[in-house]
């Protein structure tokens, strides 16, 4: 509601193509939503909801059927070279070191490219220090495949942050880690959200992740693909892992459970 | 170890075998060597002609050389092409398909009637023949792109050629050399079967002239040359892959 929002939807639907829109069948529907510069946001729902198809809206990888997005007060267009984004798998490249895949996006986004090769060192230097601060000090020449699961996370991450975008969208990062590497990674999220400020969007279905790293959890329905829950979660920061065996931690993700658990539940009752 | 030193020696030992079954089974029957000549005879038959034969396989080897060369070019461009443009996959794909399925030696009539008797028909019949899997392994290298990866790329302004130069092409290097392994042997098949009736030199003609002037040793030696030739090449290409794409073999280093 605020004229300074940062990502800003107004009345967004998006269905894939043309026929699909002519049916009225719509992958999203209905987006509302104001986020604050800086604000860390967690949409949480079903699989298959349009959470992946939100990400694509605010990263303007797709362009929404009715409405419009702003970012930065300014309407999405095209792709958005102030964001980057990381996925449930690394996607690292085999063939390039962990730094190499870091500087992977210096490589193609400006100012950078154009002065990369001069420039090569200082890129190293800063990928460097990124990859330092999640753990990896020290692999900067190990290949992709020579590091664990949670280690290829956390270069996935640093290859998303090393043209320090002003949003990073994260798609089920910690997804496929075991419970361990991912309390450890949020720490890390934490750790350099606190730091740099940048706006998060991070999708996931990990309600425990969501309540304990965002300032406010979305909840998604599925088909239709809608927000049906707005939560602003008003724990204090910093957080320590220990907040998550706290009663109000857990009322907060007890209350989440229960909004998706109706929604099963009605989505059941509509298919048989 | 141990292991691995048995599978290194295996094949020169079952080479050795067979040579000795072959040798063995000839004296035995007395086979004549008009028929089926031993290879003692063959190796005798060898070093008589050695000079001949070398000649004919340096006019082979550098004949299928250049076509191979022709193919590579030819082959990674059209599978850029086809690789990187839906449009262009859908149209070119089932065409090249069917060519693939022509037999090549067909075609070598028709190229001497073009080029003449000689290196011509010889050099594109190794063309034609070994461009096939240099251009699908390139184009299925590049048509199998992660859509997350592309995303990523997409969203800091990628133009479609950053996707492709940064991660189409180094992704379709394992696919790529794979397929110069197969097109090599290949090329020297098509060499050999264009020289045989399209040409006054190559082993492909040795191996023609020696069955009419009831050569048999000789003709297998022609054979055995070719062989050789093709094994060496294809050692040669697989080092190449091994030192330039080791991220894709990880799994068989065992190390």
């Amino acid at each position: 509601m605020t004229p300074q929002a940062f990502v800003d939807f107004q009345d967004v639907w998006l269905a894939y193509n043309d026929e699909l829109l002519a049916q009225n069948h719509f992958a999203v529907e209905d987006i509302n939503l104001q986020v604050k510069q800086g604000e860390f946001i967690a949409i949480v729902g079903p699989s298959g909801c349009g959470k992946s198809t939100f990400m694509k809206l605010t990263t303007g990888l797709k362009m929404p059927s009715k409405g419009r997005i702003l970012v930065d007060g300014q309407p999405v267009t095209g792709p958005l070279k102030i964001s980057g984004m990381a996925f449930q798998a690394s996607s690292l490249l085999p063939w390039r070191t962990t730094l190499d895949n870091v500087l992977l996006p210096l490589e193609i986004v400006e100012p950078y490219r154009s002065n990369f090769k001069q420039k090569k060192a200082e890129y190293a230097e800063r990928a460097s220090k990124l990859l330092n601060t999640v753990g990896l000090g020290g692999y900067e020449n190990k290949f992709p495949w020579q590091l664990s699961g949670g280690m290829q996370q956390r270069a996935s991450i640093c290859r998303a942050l090393i043209h320090e975008p002003k949003m990073l969208l994260l798609d089920e990062p910690f997804g496929a880690l075991d419970a361990f590497t991912r309390e450890e990674l949020w720490c890390i999220l934490r750790d350099l959200w606190t730091e740099q400020k940048f706006n998060v969007i991070l999708v996931t279905h990990d309600l425990r992740e969501s309540v304990f790293l965002a300032d406010t959890v979305y909840v998604m329905s599925k088909s239709p693909g809608r927000f049906v829950v707005k939560k602003e979660i008003d724990l204090p920061r910093p957080r320590d892992l220990e907040i998550t065996y706290t009663p109000e931690f857990t009322d907060i993700v007890h209350e989440l459970r229960g909004h998706i658990g109706a929604m099963r539940q009605t989505g059941a009752t509509i298919n048989q | 170890m141990k292991q691995k030193t048995l599978e290194r020696w295996a094949p020169w030992a079952l080479l050795v075998l067979s040579i000795l079954i072959w040798e063995v089974l000839c004296r035995a029957f007395n086979v004549s060597e008009f028929v089926f000549p031993s290879p003692s005879r063959i190796a005798q038959q060898t070093i008589e002609f050695k000079e001949v034969i070398a000649g004919h396989a340096w006019r082979t080897f550098w004949v299928t050389m250049v076509g191979f060369g022709i193919a590579i070019v030819v082959g990674v461009l059209l599978g850029f092409v086809i690789g990187s443009s839906r449009l262009a996959y859908a149209a070119v794909y089932p065409l090249m398909t069917a060519f693939n399925a022509l037999p090549k030696a067909a075609f070598v009539p028709i190229l001497v009637v073009w080029f003449g008797i000689g290196i011509g028909p010889a050099i594109l019949t190794a063309f034609l023949i070994s461009f096939f899997p240099i251009m699908v392994n390139i184009a299925t290298g590049l048509a199998t792109l992660e859509p997350e990866l592309e995303d990523v790329l997409r969203v800091l302004g990628a133009k479609r050629w950053d996707v492709l130069i940064k991660v189409g092409l180094p992704r379709s290097m394992p696919y790529f050399y794979g397929s110069l392994k197969v097109a090599i042997t290949l090329a020297f098949v098509g060499t050999t079967v264009s020289e045989m009736t399209a040409s006054n030199e190559g082993i492909g003609y040795l191996l023609i002239s020696a069955g009419s002037a009831m050569q048999m040793g000789l003709a297998f030696s022609g054979l055995v040359v070719v062989g050789a030739m093709a094994m060496i090449m294809y050692e040669l290409f697989s080092a190449i892959e091994k030192h330039t794409t080791g991220w894709a073999h990880r799994g068989s280093q065992g190390e």
